[in-house]
């Protein structure tokens, strides 16, 4: 067994706040040797980053480390001084961070960036440092590197950024590398080439990786040693193969259960139980009084014909001078009563304008969206206002998505009151009864949007779109912005909806296998274009176009995990 | 309430001590100006109170005919320097006030306005906006009140000279509230809970008030602080120049103006008092003003 080249020894950090002292990271001990990937996976909150900031001495005061030690290549760094730990920042120690966009400064170009660094770490002159950046460049897998060279950050893409980052970071022949969440700024397709070059790098350079990330996928894929985090301590590590296929702790048996699987599709997710905040919600005591008297006559309620969308990207006073970009490009799609639809696809590729058009949110350009047999396209304002009341929307990020100034109550309310569907006296009741029915305590309408956490925002926002009684649900990447152990919370919700009230659902995501579980059928969006639909299970198992068969491809997988075993876990979970 | 003592910014006010300071002086002026005609001495402004034998009566010392003592002395006419720096302060603080109220609801309006309806509306209010950046403030507020002044009967001059001096402050200083709102419109017209309301079809109107305008409020609250000193200051300007607070009615610039004229032949006091309340309000207003955006600004935490 080699000397580990890190090794960090019953770490606590702490930062005292004016109601006592937060450990924010407690007694953590690990070690990486050269060439091992060491993944550290928990959700947020967990203290991961925290850790991974400790040893590269980027602690934000007022948080410190209190007790512990930190060894680099027998070195003990936590007690250095901040020049010391500045200069050992860099050269022996290097970071990736999370996002590519901003850690590349945008007015010097690459090749200026990476002979700095080049020359500050090793002191070489300027054509040795040039000659070594362009190798480097070669070896992150940059085509043309001597052209490369010269160009600056916005040039490049968000992956290839991202390998310059890593470049970066290679320049001084670090021991230890830090990747704070290094992939999750970008696509699959993206990420997969990310994490293969990492892996590469710390074979071939005995490079020790640390590994922040809260994505399964990527620790099953990429690492060799796991460290299991919640909530400041370690619960469980060891070899990846091995938490991975024998979890030992309670936390992370229902954390791999959670993760959605591509291969088979389940009736519910399994929720994460651990930690005492399962949450009961009941869908199915709304059915009682959902009014479901309208069901379309033709089976089909929504569908999309020919649909365009520009956007202006050169404005100009004359028109004919004026330049767009075509964002979704003559899109047909129809969606049955009661059905979900998925609509998967890379950013940019217009899936979410899509699902703005048919909300109302933005004019349509060209094409027509019919809902229920009646043209949107072609409405007047009193059909408008019908039409909005049957389709609602979850967005993407819980946090803008409520007004942070308004009660909660008032923010359910809001659609009641608009839409004058109960008189002013019984909406109070309605909206505790929506706020109970998502599983959230009864003097929920009383607090504000910042007192509730990512998953229980979510679920607000679901209370809000039931306001109506839609029929219709737009569900634009409603838990890319949370945690696995939570994001299947709201899967199921949206699963009862679905379930109980029949609930017809456009949903849009990145994520594969949420897909897998979530739709009926599926539409593939690239460039604009819709390039394949079909029946969820047959584009799984058979996809027609190429661009679908890459994406699947690119997945990343929990492998080590046989389906025997997974279904085992999930009677235990 | 307890919410209130309980919440960040409170901790943070009160452990400032800056903080503390500026806004006890601040509150102390505002009561005492507030509570002028019960704290003054004498009511400067009735002259059947004044005895013109009490003319430039220095500070603490007993006059030398009548034998009367005043706290901070007597102007020329007798009236009891301490009395009309009350006075004078109400004035003052009324004037500001009311013309950062003004230029506050103006600029609110038309920043709301142009960012979120956009297009011709915003080019055309934003580039007013700009032309009026280039012209001084004072320079603009000067212009408007010499117009209001041409344009009033005579008899009517002195009445409406606070009136129209709030006009002229307010409408020279709403740009910079305009160009805050507008913005911080922008990124919040951005983010999805306008989109949500958007979609249950609320009008643009109450997307604008109920929605937005509570989301861009904290920056207009500093902004509107800082403003009150420079409102104040300001005020005190024109009427240090002659075309604000007439002397019948004299703010703290007139006094100012009236006490430069004896600054040089002993009478100190005339002017030295009322500048120094001047400095102290404007300086309180103005540092609660920097503390208040260093508070409300999470990026500085």
């Amino acid at each position: 067994m080699t000397e580990p080249v890190l090794s960090i020894r019953n770490l606590t950090v702490d930062i005292p706040t004016r109601r006592g002292l937060f450990k924010p990271v407690e007694n953590v001990s690990y070690d990486i040797r050269p060439g091992e990937i060491r993944g550290v996976v928990g959700e947020s909150g967990a203290g991961k980053s925290m850790t991974g900031n400790a040893v590269i001495g980027l602690l934000d005061p007022p948080a410190r480390i209190a007790e512990g030690e930190i060894w680099l290549n027998g070195r003990r760094i936590d007690q250095l001084d901040a020049e010391e730990k500045r200069k050992i920042r860099g050269k022996e120690i290097a970071m990736i961070f999370q996002d590519p966009l901003t850690s590349l400064n945008p007015l010097f170009t690459v090749g200026a960036q990476l002979v700095e660094t080049i020359q500050l770490h090793l002191g070489l002159n300027q054509a040795d440092a040039k000659k070594r950046a362009i190798d480097l460049l070669d070896r992150v897998r940059i085509p043309n590197p001597e052209e490369r060279f010269d160009q600056y950050p916005h040039q490049f893409s968000g992956g290839m950024r991202q390998r310059v980052v890593i470049a970066l970071a290679l320049c001084s022949e670090p021991s230890v590398i830090v990747a704070d969440e290094p992939t999750t700024a970008l696509d699959v397709s993206v990420q997969a080439q990310v994490l293969d070059l990492i892996k590469e790098l710390a074979r071939e350079r005995q490079v020790g990786v640390i590994l922040v990330t809260h994505d399964m996928g990527v620790i099953a894929d990429t690492t060799d040693q796991v460290t299991v985090m919640y909530s400041g301590r370690v619960v469980e590590q060891g070899a990846t193969a091995q938490i991975l296929g024998a979890p030992q702790h309670e936390y992370t048996k229902s954390l791999i259960a959670a993760v959605p699987r591509p291969q088979v599709k389940l009736h519910r997710f399994p929720q994460v139980s651990y930690g005492g905040r399962e949450t009961t919600f009941k869908i199915e005591d709304l059915a009682r009084n959902w009014d479901r008297s309208t069901t379309s006559q033709s089976g089909t309620l929504l569908q999309v014909e020919g649909l365009t969308k520009r956007f202006l990207s050169k404005g100009a006073l004359l028109p004919s001078r004026r330049e767009y970009f075509t964002a979704v490009d003559n899109v047909s799609f129809d969606i049955k009563d009661g059905e979900v639809f998925g609509l998967v696809g890379e950013s940019g590729s217009g899936k979410s304008t899509v699902a703005r058009m048919i909300a109302t949110l933005y004019p349509v350009d060209g094409g027509k969206i019919t809902f229920d047999g009646e043209e949107m396209t072609a409405m007047d304002k009193e059909g408008i206002a019908r039409y909005r009341r049957q389709i609602q929307m979850i967005f993407q990020d819980p946090y803008s998505s409520l007004n942070p100034r308004m009660s909660v109550g008032d923010i359910v309310a809001e659609p009641l009151i608009h839409h004058k569907i109960l008189p002013r006296a019984e909406v109070g009741a309605r909206v505790r009864e929506l706020l109970d029915r998502v599983g959230l305590a009864s003097d929920a309408h009383r607090k504000y949007p910042h007192e509730f956490s990512g998953g229980q925002r979510q679920r607000i926002s679901i209370a809000r779109a039931l306001a109506t009684q839609p029929r219709f649900l737009i569900c634009d990447e409603p838990t890319s912005a949370l945690d696995v152990s939570i994001q299947a919370q709201i899967l199921n919700i949206l699963k009862d909806l679905q379930e109980y009230l029949g609930l017809t659902m456009l949903f849009i995501s990145h994520d594969l296998p949420v897909v897998r579980q979530m739709c009926d059928r599926v539409g593939v969006m690239r460039q604009g274009k819709l390039v394949e639909v079909q029946e969820t299970g047959a584009l799984f198992e058979n996809p027609q176009s190429d661009y679908t068969r890459e994406l699947l491809d690119l997945m990343p997988r929990l492998e080590q995990l046989s389906e025997e075993e997974f279904a085992g876990l999930r009677e235990q979970g | 309430m307890t919410r209130f003592f309980d919440s960040d910014i409170f901790y943070a006010f009160r452990t400032s001590p800056v903080a503390v300071v500026s806004a006890t002086v601040t509150v102390l002026m505002v009561l005492a100006a507030v509570f002028a005609p019960l704290i003054a001495p004498t009511n400067p402004f009735d002259p059947s109170s004044l005895n013109l034998m009490n003319g430039f009566t220095p500070p603490m010392e007993p006059n030398a005919f009548t034998g009367d003592s005043f706290l901070l002395g007597t102007d020329d006419q007798g009236r009891d320097v301490f009395s009309t720096i009350l006075y004078g302060m109400r004035i003052s603080l009324f004037v500001g006030v009311a013309a950062v109220l003004f230029a506050m609801v103006l600029g609110i309006f038309l920043g709301l306005l142009s960012g979120y309806v956009g297009g011709w509306t915003e080019t055309i209010i934003m580039r007013a906006a700009d032309v009026q950046l280039t012209f001084p403030s004072i320079l603009v507020a000067m212009l408007i009140f010499g117009v209001a002044k041409g344009v009033t009967p005579v008899e009517y001059r002195d009445q409406m000279a606070i009136w129209v001096l709030i006009l002229a402050i307010g409408l020279s200083d709403w740009v910079q509230f305009a160009r805050v709102v507008r913005g911080a419109t922008l990124v919040e017209k951005s983010k999805d809970y306008v989109a949500a309301a958007r979609m249950i079809g609320r009008s643009p109107l109450t997307i604008m008030v109920r929605h937005i305008l509570p989301n861009v409020l904290s920056p207009v609250l500093v902004i509107a602080t800082i403003s009150l000193a420079l409102a104040i200051i300001a005020e005190a300007t024109l009427s240090f120049l002659g075309v604000g607070a007439p002397p019948t009615q004299p703010s703290l610039g007139t006094l100012i103006r009236i006490g430069q004229g004896f600054l040089f032949s002993g009478e100190w006091w005339i002017l030295f008092f009322p500048a120094c309340t001047l400095l102290a309000l404007a300086l309180a207003v103005n540092l609660l003003g920097d503390w208040l955006r260093d508070a409300l600004n999470p990026r500085l935490r």
